[in-house]
């Protein structure tokens, strides 16, 4: 079974953002790029699943500018055996993405599909289940643990209050949770290796699909800032100031 | 216009995050109807029905949608959707589970975790964890919203809608229900809870959290985490409050043993009091707690639970 797993090159994760002047969006410029922290577990899955043979080849797929092929090649360097590029600068939202990939899925024909649950720029949590929606497929999305069996994979997905697990009929689309696995680190001769794996680069146009959206984006604004930084100096002071000043316990 | 809102319901409860669902459409305007799909929900319209401003609930009560596994929900509120302008669910595992699907099934974009709604077509959405908010405009003629339930008061349970059974049928061959492990627990629910105790990695194990019982048990509140916690297997992820957990905004958050990442305010910076308690007096969760407490939260929880 092939399993194809999808990476985004995002923000890393312990940058802080800053709106542009203009309002116009997140400023970007000279900020450190990484891969998006579910597309990691994504990845780690995919190759376990190899390493237990269930799993026969490892594909990692991205959508993004020419930079974006760090990604592709962490992902080598992580354990996927080739790659695919589907390069463009424009921005891609959720549902477009959804149509890129549900192309290389007809291509591909994976058994598995798995992205991470949401990219921590947009925080949209959208695109797996749009991908399984337009492939005809079974989702388990939040996954935090996953299990082949025959022509059916089980997953365990994170829910509010617990735990639930479905079945879902192969060929399936997974999104992951954060206990799904601990993301490995790259070692120097994989990521020496990985230079020499294949990227294969595509446009959307190749593909046949339009980059446009119905979404545009009006303004990009800083939330409203709290006022915090006071201290109380014992249990007493701050029982009393959370009964007589901000009045929230009687 | 006219407004579809998906019910969530556990149990043959409808979930309280649904009262504030109706309050996002109703800033949005328009008639507002109730799906309830389900097997034996006719208690679950009874409750929705009652909710203000509902025209009408349209009950699907049929085993293909017990357990409401987003491949069957998808197939019908996508054939339901040709009635309506806009889709709207609450911002759960649920609603993000189900309407994504239900938006590509009708070739559409979705906005997650709506915050604000400026006008029918255009919505303010948080991005980056919290720390920028976008405002959206859609084009789409069907727009399919997720809606954070904080930020809307809910509506109250003083209507009388109508109930009709919907007669579209749906089957499903791609998905089964296996089984499911739901916490039970006395406390209120942490995403609706007037007031939330959340444990950090400075609780330094899981044991450790029964320090916060007492302290919740008093209050009334609701148990929460960060992720450093969960990572590192203190409790489970359910508690996970934070850009990757649940969004929480009570009146009052006490974070013990949390240093505040950025990821984890994002979870509860619209809380209305904050209260930190940690050793390290540089811990940037000081900087957004209205009252900070420096101290080792082993001293500090026992005194606080006996002087509340």
């Amino acid at each position: 079974m092939k399993v194809l797993v999808a990476v985004k090159r995002v923000i890393d994760y312990n940058v802080k953002i800053r709106v542009k002047p203009d309002h116009s969006d997140v400023d970007l410029t000279n900020v450190k790029m990484a891969m998006n922290p579910f597309c990691e577990i994504a990845v780690e899955e995919a190759v376990r699943l190899k390493e237990k043979g269930v799993a026969s080849e490892v594909v990692a797929v991205t959508i993004g500018p020419k930079a974006a092929q760090e990604q592709l090649r962490t992902a080598l360097a992580l354990g996927a055996d080739r790659a695919i590029h589907v390069e463009t600068d424009d921005k891609v939202e959720s549902l477009t993405a959804a149509k890129l990939l549900k192309r290389v899925v007809d291509d591909e024909q994976p058994g598995l599909t798995i992205l991470g649950k949401q990219a921590i720029d947009t925080d949209n949590n959208q695109t797996g289940q749009m991908l399984a929606a337009l492939a005809g497929m079974g989702q388990g999305t939040f996954a935090s643990e996953v299990q082949v069996e025959g022509d059916e994979v089980q997953v365990t997905r994170e829910i509010d209050g617990g735990l639930q697990t479905v079945a879902l009929k192969l060929p399936a689309v997974i999104t992951t949770d954060l206990r799904l696995n601990e993301p490995r680190y790259a070692k120097l001769p994989d990521i020496m290796k990985a230079k020499k794996k294949p990227i294969d680069v595509k446009s959307p146009e190749d593909m046949g699909v339009a980059v446009a959206s119905s979404l545009s984006v009006l303004k990009v604004e800083s939330p409203a800032e709290r006022k915090g930084g006071t201290k109380v100096a014992s249990v007493d002071e701050l029982v009393d100031k959370l009964k007589n000043e901000a009045k929230v316990i009687a | 216009m006219s407004i579809l809102v998906i019910a969530e319901h556990h149990n043959g409860q409808l979930a309280d995050s649904i009262a504030h669902v109706v309050a996002a459409a109703q800033a949005i305007g328009g008639d507002i109807d109730i799906l309830v799909a389900g097997e034996n929900v006719a208690g679950v319209a009874e409750a929705a029905a009652k909710l203000a401003g509902v025209a009408k609930v349209r009950t699907a009560d049929d085993g293909v949608y017990a357990h409401q596994l987003a491949e069957p929900m998808a197939e019908l509120i996508a054939e339901l959707a040709g009635d309506y302008s806009h889709v709207l669910a609450a911002a759960s595992t649920h609603g993000k589970n189900v309407l994504p699907r239900v938006a590509a099934l009708k070739d559409v974009a979705a906005l997650s975790e709506v915050i604000g709604v400026e006008s029918p077509d255009t919505f303010l959405r948080p991005i980056y964890a919290g720390n920028a908010i976008a405002t959206v405009q859609s084009s789409d003629a069907l727009k399919v919203l997720t809606v954070r339930t904080t930020a809307f008061d809910a509506v109250d349970a003083t209507g009388s809608a109508e109930v009709e059974a919907v007669s579209a049928t749906v089957e499903n061959t791609l998905s089964r229900f296996v089984d499911e492990e739901l916490a039970s627990s006395d406390r209120p629910e942490l995403g609706s809870a007037r007031v939330v105790v959340s444990g950090g990695r400075g609780m330094g194990n899981g044991e450790n959290f029964t320090l916060l019982d007492g302290i919740a048990d008093k209050l009334g509140a609701a148990i929460g985490a960060s992720r450093a916690a969960v990572d590192a297997g203190f409790v489970p992820n359910d508690m996970q409050v934070g850009q990757t957990g649940k969004i929480v905004a009570p009146e009052l958050y006490i974070a013990v043993g949390i240093s505040g990442a950025i990821q984890h305010l994002a979870g509860m910076k619209d809380a209305k009091v904050i209260v930190a308690i940690n050793k390290d007096e540089e811990a940037p969760i000081f900087q957004v707690a209205d009252y900070g407490l420096v101290g080792d939260l082993f001293d500090v929880l026992p005194e606080l639970e006996s002087k509340l």
